[in-house]
């Protein structure tokens, strides 16, 4: 296997009392398209928050692109980082959320071109020319004037995939994307992160409810229960043929 | 009898009673800003810098702030004017109110928008300035609205450090010609009058800040 893009090693995290990971050990390969199952509770969005920096790990280290995230080192010795450093490794990492998270005091292009422009320095007609690249790409080129007050749940989480594309990311994190969707807008979210997969080099780490999606998307499939990786490997054979059987019981216990 | 005679003299105090009133607003904001944006910092000592401010401010009373910046200040050497102890005084009392507007405000602004801020890879203050307080700022104004309303009420009290303002005029008017009635019904509508300007601009302030947020309503 080449350089993992990241690495888990040895990360453990707990919340007062109900210890999350422990031990978590996880590479993922660059460009690859890793999905994330298991059952409610078992930390899965723990997973991404952490390598979103939105929570600190209680021991082990994260690394992205070899260097660690939220440490640095300091005299040959592991520290933790400053904002300087965990913004520079930070910088590859992007996020989608669940409840999309959209800026509402700005429109869908002021949500896509904000972080080109006042993060990443670009200049105000490069960003708008590319963002509305990206928002015809997630089928939204119509809706760029729009408030996100005025856009259904399915067109707030295309902007909202628009917007992390936009800062470039080399790892794009997808947090249930679609659980706060009717149903008859999943299909148009799925669409989009299928054409970001197919057309960009990024690694993608979904963790989804979607078993169909995720078996047709994925190069990997990872079952966590427990903060503990109980299976992985390829969708066909994670989820179709699960040696394990807690798998197999919350496979059955989803698809019913 | 014609009560229009005390409108000059009133209408000077009036004006004292105006600057003090806008000098002491610039003030208090400026306050309250920093003093709410440093309760929320990461680092201890700042937020009990703030702290210690608020709750100074907010713990004793106006009319003692005054009286002890304007008599006992000149005892450690620093003697100033009695106007601007008097806009000092006040605008870092309601500042203090003002900085727990302030943090109340950003605290009320949802969770997801700090961290849809940290997936842009925003510094705090970038989120800050162009995520979260934007997003605070019209549930602000309404309660800096009443405070500057207070504030406009407690500058009565700087005629006690001799001020010549509105009250103090009045006072002294009613000294020399004993028209008690007509010369503090004057005044009344004289303060009212202030009250409603300020009223007035923060309406036009409320309107302006919900801009973007109003657009078809947050859901
Ligand atoms: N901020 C927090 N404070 C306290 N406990 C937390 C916090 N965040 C998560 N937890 C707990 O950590 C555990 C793992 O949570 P996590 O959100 O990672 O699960 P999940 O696999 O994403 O679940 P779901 O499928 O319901 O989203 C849960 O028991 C949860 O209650
Ligand atoms: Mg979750």
């Amino acid at each position: 296997m080449s350089e993992p893009i990241v690495r888990f090693e040895n990360v453990s995290k707990r919340f007062g009392e109900t210890v999350v990971m422990r031990d978590f050990d996880l590479d993922i390969a660059p460009n690859e398209k890793l999905a994330v199952i298991g059952p409610s509770g078992s930390g899965k969005s723990t997973l991404l928050r952490l390598l979103m920096t939105l929570e600190q790990p209680d021991g082990g280290v994260i690394y992205v692109k070899g260097e660690p995230l939220h440490h640095m080192w300091k005299n040959g010795r592991l520290v933790s980082a400053d904002q300087k450093h965990l913004r520079k490794v930070r910088s590859h990492i992007s996020m989608v959320f669940q409840h999309f998270h959209l800026f509402p005091h700005m429109t869908a292009i002021g949500n896509v071109i904000e972080g080109p422009i006042h993060v990443l320095g670009m200049k105000r007609a490069e960003a708008v020319a590319r963002a509305e690249e990206l928002l015809d790409m997630v089928g939204l080129a119509d809706k760029k004037g729009s408030h996100p007050s005025q856009l259904s749940g399915g067109q707030q989480q295309r902007v909202a995939i628009a917007r992390a594309l936009a800062m470039q990311p080399d790892v794009m994190l997808f947090d249930e994307v679609t659980s706060a969707l009717d149903p008859e807008l999943v299909g148009e979210v799925l669409n989009a992160i299928r054409k970001i997969g197919r057309e960009q080099d990024i690694t993608m780490i979904l963790v989804t409810h979607e078993m169909g999606f995720a078996k047709e998307f994925a190069d990997r499939v990872i079952f966590i229960e427990g903060g503990r990786i109980v299976e992985q490997g390829p969708g066909a054979q994670v989820l179709s043929e699960p040696r394990n059987e807690r798998t197999q019981a919350f496979l059955r216990a989803v698809l019913g | 009898m014609d009560i229009m005679r005390f409108l000059p003299t009133l209408l000077d105090g009036a004006w004292i009673t105006v600057q003090i009133t806008v000098l002491a607003i610039l003030l208090a904001l400026f306050m309250g800003f920093v003093s709410g944006l440093m309760r929320l910092s990461g680092v201890w000592a700042v937020r009990a810098v703030a702290s210690v401010y608020i709750e100074i401010f907010r713990g004793t009373s106006a009319l003692v702030q005054l009286f002890w910046m304007f008599f006992v200040l000149p005892f450690f050497g620093i003697s100033l004017d009695p106007f601007t102890v008097g806009w000092i005084a006040l605008g870092l009392n309601v500042g203090a109110y003002g900085g727990e507007v302030v943090r109340g405000a950003i605290q009320a602004v949802p969770r997801g928008q700090y961290e849809a801020s940290i997936a842009l890879n925003m510094s705090k203050w970038l989120a800050m300035r162009r995520i979260i307080v934007p997003q605070a700022l019209p549930a602000m104004v309404p309660p800096w609205g009443n405070l500057f309303i207070e504030l406009l009420k407690a500058t009565a009290l700087v005629s006690l450090i001799t001020i010549s303002d509105l009250t103090f005029r009045a006072k002294q008017l009613n000294d020399q010609t004993f028209q008690t009635v007509e010369i503090f019904t004057l005044v009344l509508f004289l303060y009212l009058a202030i009250a409603l300007v300020i009223t007035g601009v923060m309406r036009i302030v409320e309107r302006w800040t919900g801009r973007g947020l109003a657009r078809g309503g947050i859901k």
